[in-house]
């Protein structure tokens, strides 16, 4: 292990710098570059995917049609979760990954240099086979994210571009775990045991595994579908003697254990960010790796939760709501954690801090209803409702994407060198926090009261919590220009960061300069 | 004493938004089952454990947010670790969860119980109605959208929903059911998966092409009830509300005499000769309720997604090919077959329509007999 590291060390010496112009990016084989890629692509699909809510915002904004036929609004809400959890939170995290391991490990850089390219310069040509099908005969797939045959298979022209932009986003999320868990297992700074690493670096060691793990049997769901349509196999049709069920089976085996990868490194950031603005190190650091790995391990039985109506043994409905509410133990245990560490703290609140502060308030919101959620028989009630719309965007909105926001204000200044402004930092915070639950908490309410998801019209006693989710849609919406005005900004230019930028920050990515040369640890740090 | 008043009065404040909440609806429906007050009642519970956490864990949180702040010149306490603690917010939570799944696990046994049910109704989904069937009764009917909502839903209508009575909740024929009879229904599916749910019964099953899937009620009270389709089945999957209307025995015993004899009607329909005229009247009817949503009021289709039967090769082409594709349907298409739904004489008169209106006029005619015979 340390041998291997010891030669990256050496290969570094020739020490050269960036290529100029835009060959640079395109066979860049450096983890910060490549990081960088990652975060600019999520952030554009991000604001992509955002246009599409508010299409579906617009349209719900009062009852009746006003501004989309019915089959294009289904278009709009798969195609939003598509890019929103494919193209923006995944990719958004992997960058992350990609800037931060290698700096919080002490490695040279990732430990397969090459895949590294590859698995990001996979995702343009993925993300245009996808968004293109808007434009193809029959428009974009309409069936919903979640794929269920048979009505996925009424999909036109766009059902072959949509199966292969799944394939290809499965490679890019494959390559980038194995060279994940490589460069965590390889390429660690002497000293740097498992359990001395920061949480972050754990919680995506773990994620890495879980994308491991699921991303096949995804692949192998959506090429059943395909074969389903095109070569006369009927695993999914009753008809042919297959079973419409199994497919979903199949794709919650993926899609809980998918969940946990878009909130696992969410987790992880949170737990970086609340130490240092409370100048007090994370209360239970044995327990938050062992919570993390608790959840990663339920994911993997519990994934027929999000089909309790589809007619079970009553013997698999009880098993599957007891591990699903076993979930909440392991998770309560990491909130209880980070408000421990804040508990006698010396507290800050820039901007990564609110935020973090905002992700713990709201994702435990989203926790909660996840916890009801569990309850089978209410889910009876739930499933399919605007309640599971607010559930799952409280996890993912004021939960993961407040985490990435919270992260890249919290590592802004030791990418560029420039701080951020932190009073627009700090607008865009309350902006966005105040947005969102006028966005989302409504839709509890008109989820309970009977209102179904993925419908384009609704009877007219759910004309006022939606108008009033609709003006938070565009408020929060817009509010996200904010942030990309406010990273342009930092990167162009602003007050020279230290080299530890904040002041209870610690860890080896604090001890490099700010911004960190092109190739940084080319000597290995020693950790006591 | 006077800490009790003051108790109590916190408690009925916190409460009042509650019962106001229900007539706003912003909560579940308690329902008119007991099953769908238990889980109601499972619900609330949940939901006051959240409240209970959340208070204590943000109370927490934001007092140290308060009180533990640099600038109230602090100094950061450097504890870091405790397993009795850790051990202690392990337990709790399972314990609570344990008292939470009990009564949960009980409710779902008896929800899955559907045994010694007096009347059985067995639900067929299709893309976007659904079929209602008494096998005991021998009685069958589609029940679609009602008119007045799909014309004031469709783009740029000028009709303000608020001005339809239910809208988009309403049907044109409801399923009845007998009060304080133990209802059993069995759900399945023409095409692609479908989800029954009426909120006031607490019911929602998915309807699944090649599957029966069943769930029972047992409506305490008179009255109707309504529901939509929960699991997105295309298009119109906003547009395939449920009706169920509650009766007395006696109502519900009216009602299935009324649906006997309206049944022998229309095979009397099926058995006669018809004018032109005729199957032109009832074939808009059915064009309207069946195959508009499709193909559009209009004949005109959607382009890419749904063809037009404006000139199209199959209106104004031979007549039996029209029949057959109405019959069998189109495989590997929206385009379903449509022999179980519609009578000899439905399919006669909406042939009939088709071939001379919508801009076709081909000038022949199906009678009712020729359909059969095309079986
Ligand atoms: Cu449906």
């Amino acid at each position: 292990m340390n041998a291997q590291a010891v030669q990256h060390a050496d290969h570094d010496h020739h020490d050269h710098g960036p290529a100029k112009g835009w060959m640079r990016w395109l066979t860049t084989t450096n983890h910060k570059d490549i990081g960088t890629l990652y975060l600019w692509f999520s952030l554009l699909m991000f604001f992509v995917g955002g246009t599409m809510a508010l299409v579906i915002r617009a349209e719900l904004f009062q009852p009746g049609l006003q501004l989309v036929q019915p089959e294009f609004f289904n278009q709009m809400t798969t195609m939003h979760a598509l890019v929103m959890i494919f193209l923006a939170v995944m990719p958004a995290f992997v960058g992350l990954a990609n800037w931060m391991i290698p700096l919080m490990i002490g490695a040279p850089d990732m430990a397969l240099p090459r895949m590294n390219n590859w698995s990001f310069w996979i995702l343009p040509f993925a993300s245009t086979m996808l968004i293109s099908t808007l434009f193809v005969d029959g428009g974009a797939p309409a069936g919903g994210w979640t794929m269920y045959p048979p009505l996925v298979l009424q999909t036109g022209a766009a059902f072959p571009m949509l199966i292969f932009s799944v394939h290809l986003l499965g490679i890019s999320s494959i390559m980038g775990s194995i060279n994940i868990i490589a460069t965590i297992m390889n390429l660690r700074a002497p000293g740097m045991t498992y359990m001395k690493m920061p949480l972050f670096v754990w919680t995506w060691f773990i994620t890495a595994y879980l994308l491991i793990a699921t991303m096949p049997v995804l692949a192998g769901a959506v090429t059943m579908l395909l074969t389903d349509k095109y070569f006369g196999t009927s695993f999914f049709n009753a008809a042919g003697g297959g079973d419409p069920v199994m497919f979903q089976h199949i794709f919650w085996f993926f899609g809980h254990p998918e969940v946990y990868i878009l909130i696992l490194p969410a987790f992880g950031i949170v737990s970086q960010i609340i130490p240092t603005f409370a100048r007090k190190p994370l209360f239970g650091y044995s327990s938050m790796v062992y919570a993390t790995a608790s959840i990663a391990f339920l994911s993997f039985i519990v994934w027929a939760h999000h089909m309790f109506t589809v007619g079970m043994p009553v013997a698999a409905e009880v098993f599957f709501m007891m591990a699903t509410m076993l979930i909440a133990v392991p998770t309560g245990v990491k909130v209880f954690n980070w408000v421990s560490t804040m508990w006698k703290g010396a507290m800050t609140f820039e901007t990564p801090m609110l935020f973090a502060i905002g992700f713990v308030v709201m994702f435990s919101i989203g926790g909660f209803s996840g916890l009801m959620l569990a309850i089978a028989p209410a889910d009876f009630q739930y499933h399919d409702t605007y309640f599971v719309v607010a559930h799952f965007h409280y996890v993912l909105v004021p939960g993961a994407v407040f985490a990435i926001m919270a992260s890249v204000y919290y590592w802004l200044p030791k990418w560029c060198g420039h701080m951020y402004d932190e009073k627009l930092g700090q607008i865009h915070f309350w902006l966005s926090a105040i947005f969102v639950n006028v966005l989302f908490f409504p839709q509890h309410f008109i989820g309970l009261a009977g209102m179904p998801r993925r419908i384009p019209d609704y009877a007219v006693q759910f004309a006022d919590f939606n108008m009033i989710s609709s003006i938070g849609a565009f408020g929060f919406g817009f509010s996200q220009l904010m942030f990309a005005y406010i990273v342009i900004k930092a990167v162009r230019g602003g007050k020279q960061a230290t080299d530890q930028v904040w002041e209870g920050a610690q860890g080896l990515e604090w001890t490099l300069s700010s911004p960190p040369p092109y190739h940084s640890f080319s000597v290995q740090p020693h950790i006591k | 004493m006077k800490r009790k008043h003051i108790a109590g009065a916190l408690v009925a404040a916190l409460l009042s938004p509650l019962s106001a909440w229900a007539d706003w609806g912003m909560n579940m429906p308690r329902g008119v089952t007991e099953l769908s007050e238990e889980i109601y009642g499972l619900h609330m519970a949940a939901f006051w454990v959240c409240v209970v956490i959340g208070v204590v864990v943000f109370g927490a949180m934001f007092y140290s947010i308060l009180k533990h702040r640099k600038s109230l010149g602090v100094k950061p306490a450097t504890f870091h670790e405790s397993t009795t603690v850790e051990i202690i917010w392990t337990v709790i939570p399972v314990i609570i969860l344990v008292s939470l799944a009990i009564p949960a696990a009980q409710a779902l046994v008896k929800m899955e119980d559907s045994s010694n049910s007096e009347l059985t109704i067995q639900v067929t989904g299709h893309q976007w109605k659904w079929q209602y069937e008494y096998p005991e009764q021998g009685i069958k009917f589609m029940s679609v959208l009602g008119s007045k909502s799909r014309e004031a839903s469709a783009l740029g209508s000028g009709i303000a929903p608020g001005s339809v009575e239910h809208y988009l909740l309403e049907v044109d024929n409801p399923v009845v059911v007998p009060v304080g009879k133990k209802v059993r229904f069995l759900f399945t599916s023409n095409d692609v998966i479908h989800s029954w749910w009426v909120p006031d019964l607490a019911v929602k099953k998915d309807a699944i092409p090649g599957f029966i899937n069943d769930m029972w009620v047992k409506v305490e009270k008179p009255g109707t009830y309504r529901g939509q389709c929960t699991e997105l089945c295309g298009k119109d999957h906003g547009f395939m509300p449920i009706n169920v209307v509650a009766m007395d025995d006696a109502g519900f015993q009216a009602w299935v005499d009324e649906q006997k004899a309206a049944a022998a009607a229309a095979a009397d329909d099926s058995n006669r000769v018809w004018t032109q005229d005729e199957l032109m009247a009832k074939g808009e009817t059915i064009y309207k309720s069946t195959c508009a949503a499709c193909h559009q009021a209009s004949g005109a289709g959607i382009p890419g997604a749904f063809p037009a039967l404006t000139g199209s090769a199959i209106t104004t082409g031979d007549l039996k090919g029209h029949v057959d594709i109405v019959l069998h349907g189109k495989a590997g298409t929206a385009m379903q077959a449509f022999s179980s739904q519609l009578s000899d004489a439905d399919i006669a008169a909406v042939v009939t329509y088709e071939r001379n209106a919508l801009g076709n006029s081909v000038g022949d005619m199906a009678q009712p007999a020729d359909i059969k015979a095309m079986r």
